[in-house]
């Protein structure tokens, strides 16, 4: 091995070595940058009036998306209620009732309904509930988020209910318990911490999604009187604001921006340190 | 923990069967099961249902454009005579400069959390890289038309252009939107993923391959490279389709920096559209049912294109953590 | 915890049941009369605080569509819904549409050439070689001669057009097709148009939004988006060689000879009208009613709202740049009202 060679690979390996950590700090700097970006335009934008006052008029100044973040809550209130249960009742049968054959065919359709492109999910939510009764609705745009709340919360309850001891389990039907009775009593509490977690992050998912509501809930100006008239969202109002031209509304668009994104990582946040803390395994 | 009536079933005598079925029911499993099974077999059915109704609403637009839809560059709502080509190409060329700039940043980055970073710090910095993952699409679009298009308008276009302003790539004027600026925020959107799953199937290769590259006398970086990574490839493939898969599908921040114009052109300063940017802009507004479907046909194609790719990226994750990923 | 919920649940179901005595109306379609809409809409709704018109600008041709499938009670465009439209409708819905011009606005030609801040003319042959792709700098001879003493930079055109189904282009590309019968045989006027050239902007909005921020690029836009966002906009040649700035004269002076001669069912175009003072890309735009609304409630606020935006709301006009309906046309619109069942 002659000297040249060896010094060459050895600045070859220092250079590309240093290479990577730069890639590795470079890419978690981005997160940093997108919040700095945000709290600094988005944090100069937010006063009590954005919070509680409606949209103006177009053109005049001020004016709020209180209706927006409410808009937001409704809709994920309806997609935890239609996604959540299917999510938990299917992972349970994954868990703790499949067959071979069967089971195998739902984990891929569930995996398959994962890749679905978000505004697809729109066309089918549209097709389905909004074109049967010619509205625009809170419900279809809750529909819509809810089918996207399934697969995440599927796969990690499934993780997590396997991931209970089988001990657990054989004492409980040893004391003469049901299966269902075991399942209800002692593996969903023991697993119930992961799989709220898994649940809190499915609803987080859907918070931001903006494409399945274009079509679905629409939008509006105003508050949406029950759950059938179309509704404001927090990601449509930073849509329609930002590719408009009024400096107002782009001030609002950050600041809207900046309140999504930080319940979006105050939960993910939350959620991954819950679940690092009690040493499982993430799956979302 | 109150015990009801127990029965303790030993061999079964003959005839118990029935009775056996009779007791479980009683005590609530089978009902449990049939319950957990229908929520289970809702699944299928609404995907099934997603299919048949995309592939039943785009019933017009493929009975008069059959496979020529495939080819055909024109979008004209006027003559109502409508083409996928244009979108399959933006849909492909922004996935592709995305993978082009996430891969490498992206593996790079995996292979100092796997192989050089000490652990605790590992794990926080792929925590903070998940997060990455968890921002909304519109958050991303919001910042790629406020910083990420002026950059490209003032540093980045113009640097390019200097540099390699021969190629057909960089050729003609730069908008700051087009098919450049949709890959860099692609690309930003996709790195998470090929950084977390990458991370995970190198932190698997057994330590001994490591160690036996090392023993040989390979520097760090040659052992990385030329063992690690090779044992891991398929995963990491399958970590590039997932990416790919996740790619295609964006669709708000892709649309506010394409520059939404059906043309196919070389340039990639060029302004084009990509099939979940043009469905999201002219679905509430394609007046005549023929240019919906035509819409929702497109809608089919997008499905389609993600269906396989992850398919096959699962297919490849799990073929590395089962196998270690041999190298045939 | 479960209080906190439970008291959650309860404040969500007081706050929509306190809602649900609203009459919530919903209507879509065009950006170009959007300014003038939403402030209508605020101004009506608090002086009728049970009644709440929700309207989102998506486009005329959005409205178009969304009034066929039925998803909103009334749409609104700048572009008269055409025959196969209208039957379109009447097969769906059971029966026919009635068009109700709202104001009279202008669409005018919008750019960003940092070098020049003056007024810029363009002839109508400029107009159209640029959006057909034959003009590409911004010194080329069609436009330097139009504007002499005015130094154009020889830079490349960005050309901005509207992305989405909009009256507003179908407006733009009327004038054109009228100015132009090459531009008529080979691109023809629509509101979804196949663009020779250009980038596409996501309503009014977004097109202003686009020439704000892209140097050397022309756009065109209703005249509010202009003004509201300080954008220069550039005069316009009309029928009789005069090059025109858009104004409330201008526009008034357009739709003067329609005036007269309005047709029963109001589908008029006024671009390139004659008159030395006309504004030649003027336009109508219409809120689209069914002739038939079965909610009675509905029925009733929709005709209020309608005798009051013919009568008080053409006040709020003028202030945002839309002229005022010509007396005779609103006197015919008030008479049509009673048509609505």
């Amino acid at each position: 091995m002659s000297q040249a060679r060896l010094i060459w690979r050895k600045s070859l390996n220092a250079v590309m070595l240093s290479l990577t950590g730069v890639a590795a700090f470079g890419v978690v700097s981005i997160l940093f940058l997108i919040l700095g970006y945000l709290v600094w335009n988005g944090g100069r934008s937010l006063n009590l009036d954005f919070f509680t006052k409606l949209p103006k008029p177009v053109g005049e100044a001020g004016g709020g998306m209180a209706n927006a973040i409410v808009g937001s809550l409704k809709l994920l209130f309806l997609a935890a209620l239609a996604g959540l249960p299917v999510g938990l009742l299917a992972g349970v049968y994954l868990a703790e009732f499949g067959g071979k054959a069967f089971a195998f065919v739902i984990r891929y359709t569930t995996d398959l309904l994962n890749g679905v492109p978000s505004i697809v999910i729109g066309i089918f939510a549209y097709s389905l509930v909004v074109l049967p009764v010619k509205h625009f609705s809170t419900l279809a745009g809750g529909f819509a988020l809810g089918i996207m709340v399934i697969p995440i919360t599927v796969r990690s309850t499934e993780e997590f209910l396997r991931a209970v001891p089988g001990a657990l389990r054989e004492g409980a039907m040893a004391l003469g318990a049901s299966k269902w009775r075991t399942i209800a009593t002692v593996v969903l509490p023991a697993a119930s911490g992961g799989i709220i977690t898994g649940m809190l992050l499915s609803l987080a998912r859907v918070a931001g999604e903006t494409a399945p509501l274009l079509f679905t809930a629409f939008s509006n100006r105003y508050w949406s009187p029950g759950w059938s008239q179309p509704i404001a969202s927090l990601p449509v109002m930073i849509y329609t604001y930002a590719i408009a031209p009024y400096d107002d509304w782009h001030r609002q668009a950050w600041a809207a921006g900046l309140i999504l994104l930080g319940l979006v990582l105050l939960a993910n946040v939350g959620c991954r340190l819950v679940l690092t803390r009690r040493g499982m395994t993430r799956s979302v | 923990m109150s015990t009801t009536s127990t029965t303790v079933e030993h061999a079964a005598p003959p005839g118990a069967r029935p009775r056996a079925f009779i007791q479980r029911l009683r005590q609530g499993d089978e009902i449990a099961h049939t319950i957990t099974l229908v929520f289970a077999a809702a699944i299928l059915l609404i995907t099934s249902l997603l299919v048949y109704e995309l592939w039943v609403q785009s019933q017009l637009s493929r009975a008069k454009f059959g496979w020529a839809f495939f080819w055909t560059s024109i979008w004209d709502p006027i003559a109502n005579n409508f083409g996928a080509l244009p979108f399959i190409y933006g849909t492909l060329v922004t996935s592709v400069v995305s993978l082009l700039i996430a891969v490498p940043l992206g593996l790079a980055a995996a292979i100092f959390l796997a192989e050089l970073a000490p652990r605790r710090l590992s794990d926080g910095v792929a925590f903070l890289i998940d997060l990455l993952a968890a921002v909304p699409s519109v958050i991303y679009g919001l910042l790629g038309i406020f910083v990420v298009v002026p950059l490209m308008r003032t540093v980045i276009g113009p640097a390019l252009k200097s540099v390699l302003g021969e190629l057909p790539t960089f050729k003609g004027p730069n908008y700051g939107v087009g098919f450049l600026t949709a890959g860099i925020v692609l690309a930003i959107m996709v790195v998470p993923f090929i950084i977390s799953v990458s991370r995970e199937v190198l932190l698997t290769v057994p330590g001994d391959q490591r160690e036996a590259a090392l023993a040989l006398g390979a520097t760090r970086w040659e052992a990385t490279w030329q063992v690690v990574v090779p044992w891991a490839r398929t995963g990491i493939m399958g970590s590039i389709f997932l990416a790919l898969a996740r790619a295609l599908g964006e669709t708000m921040a892709v649309t506010m920096v394409i520059g939404n114009n059906p043309k196919i052109s070389a340039s990639l300063f060029a302004p084009g559209y990509t099939i979940a940017a043009v469905i999201a802009n002219e679905f509430t507004e394609a007046t005549g049912d023929l240019y919906l479907n035509a819409l929702i046909e497109l809608g089919l194609v997008l499905f389609l294109m993600t269906f396989i790719l992850n398919g096959l990226a699962r297919l490849l994750i799990v073929a590395t953590e089962r196998g270690g990923g041999h190298p045939a | 915890m479960k209080r906190m919920a439970l008291s959650v649940l309860l404040t969500v179901c007081l706050t929509v049941v306190a809602i649900a005595q609203t009459l919530a109306i919903n209507a879509a379609g065009a950006t170009f009369p959007y300014p003038i809409y939403s402030k209508w809409f605020d101004v009506y709704h608090s002086q009728h605080g049970s009644i709440q018109i929700n309207y989102q600008s998506i486009g005329s041709g959005g409205g178009i569509r969304q009034l066929i499938a039925g998803t909103v009670d009334f749409g609104a465009s700048d572009v008269p819904m055409n025959d196969d439209q209208m039957k379109d409708f009447q097969s769906k819905n059971g029966c026919g549409v009635l068009h109700f011009p709202t104001v009279i606005g202008a669409v005018v030609p919008i750019y960003n050439v940092p070098k020049v801040s003056a007024d810029l003319k363009f002839s109508q042959k400029a107009l159209v070689g640029i959006y057909q792709g034959s003009i590409t700098r911004w010194n080329d001879p069609e436009i330097a001669n139009a504007n002499p003493g005015v130094s154009l930079p020889k830079d490349d055109m960005v050309v901005v057009h509207r992305s989405d189904g909009s009256g507003t282009s179908f407006i733009w590309t009327d004038f054109l097709s009228k100015a132009s019968s090459d531009w008529k045989n080979k691109v023809g006027a629509g509101a979804s148009i196949n663009w020779p050239v250009g980038l596409g902007g996501k309503g009014n909005e977004g097109v202003a939004g686009l020439i704000k921020q892209t140097p050397d690029s022309i756009g065109y836009v209703e005249l509010i988006y202009a003004l509201q966002n300080q954008i220069p906009f550039g005069l316009v040649q009309n029928a009789d060689g005069k090059f025109i700035k858009a104004s409330l004269e201008g526009v008034t002076a357009a739709a003067a000879s329609a005036a007269k001669s309005m047709p029963d069912d109001f589908r008029v175009s006024i671009t390139n009208a004659p008159g030395a003072t006309a504004y030649p890309i003027a336009s109508f735009t219409w809120l689209l009613i069914p002739e038939t609304i079965k909610d009675g409630a509905k029925r009733d606020a929709i005709k209020d709202f309608l005798k009051w935006m013919l009568t008080d709301g053409q006040q709020y006009n003028e202030a945002l740049s839309y002229a005022k309906l010509p007396k005779p046309v609103g006197d015919k619109e008030l008479k049509t009202i009673s048509k609505i069942q």
